[in-house]
């Protein structure tokens, strides 16, 4: 799925890499806790969340992940988007919340992320 | 091995800000000198968590990266305060995190055991009172 129809789906806002609507994203995740995306998400992926912090942009910037969904409708800082420009990052916006967002993404086709085997044991 | 590159990164305890700038100098660093995409990401996801949780839990401490041909190294040395118990603390959920990691997004006992899965080898050395050192290896080339 490319971006441009992420952003046709989620009826979203493209905030910040017009430019990059073409690129194609293969997995989506949705989650607020940055803990879980870091144990789980794959590259070329969007990720949708509720969360707006500057460690949002740093933890996709860290998972190769293409793109930023902020569902109901939160349009965060210029801080956020500049780091986000300076990575290459898309964001959007959408109004649809989070579960709804994921909900319509997957209707469309596009999978979610596989979680990996837990490590438990001692070190 | 012959070092090709070896830098450290001085982390702040607390300095939540500008948490993840050491691995994003990392991460951009070791893309010009052209590592697999797939390493990278596996130093970068360790990086981040190690530097976050030096951000979170410790006194304060150094990161330092260390590069050769055949792996890239990160070491992670605090002042403390130490782990207790480090079988516990490699245990997915368990976290001693505040308030003000878990409001960023964080602390959600994943950190140790994601380092351990994204890591080649992984290594922890911990002493109450006097500090923690993790030692990762990530091999180049498959």
């Amino acid at each position: 799925m490319t971006i441009r129809e992420v952003v046709k789906i989620l009826d979203g806002k493209v905030l910040v890499g017009e430019e990059r609507l073409d690129s194609q994203v293969n997995t989506a995740c949705g989650s607020d806790l940055m803990s879980d995306v870091l144990a789980f998400v794959k590259e070329k992926a969007v990720l949708i969340t509720g969360l707006i912090n500057p460690h949002v942009v740093r933890t996709s910037e860290m998972l190769d992940i293409t793109c930023i969904v902020f569902s109901r409708g939160k349009i965060p800082g210029e801080e956020i988007l500049e780091m986000a420009e300076e990575t290459g990052i898309t964001v959007i916006s959408t109004p649809l919340t989070t579960y709804t967002a994921c909900g319509e993404l997957y209707l469309h086709g596009l999978p979610g992320t596989k979680p990996k085997k837990p490590v438990t044991e001692g070190a | 091995m012959a070092v090709i590159l070896e830098r450290s990164f001085p982390v702040e305890a607390g300095a939540f800000t500008t948490a993840g700038e050491a691995s994003t100098t990392i991460k951009r660093t070791l893309k010009q000198l052209g590592v697999d995409a797939e390493v990278l990401r596996h130093v970068s996801v360790a990086c981040y968590e190690v530097e976050l949780n030096l951000v979170i839990h410790s006194l304060g401490g150094t990161l330092t990266l260390l590069v050769d041909p055949e792996k890239v190294t990160l070491i992670s040395k605090d002042v403390g305060p130490g782990i207790p118990d480090i079988a516990k603390a490699m245990t997915e959920g368990f976290s001693t995190a505040s308030d003000e990691a878990r409001t960023l997004g964080f602390g959600a006992g994943m950190g140790l055991p994601n380092m351990k899965r994204n890591a080649t080898e992984f290594d922890i050395q911990s002493t109450v009172g006097v500090g923690t050192t993790i030692t990762m290896t990530f091999a180049l080339g498959k």
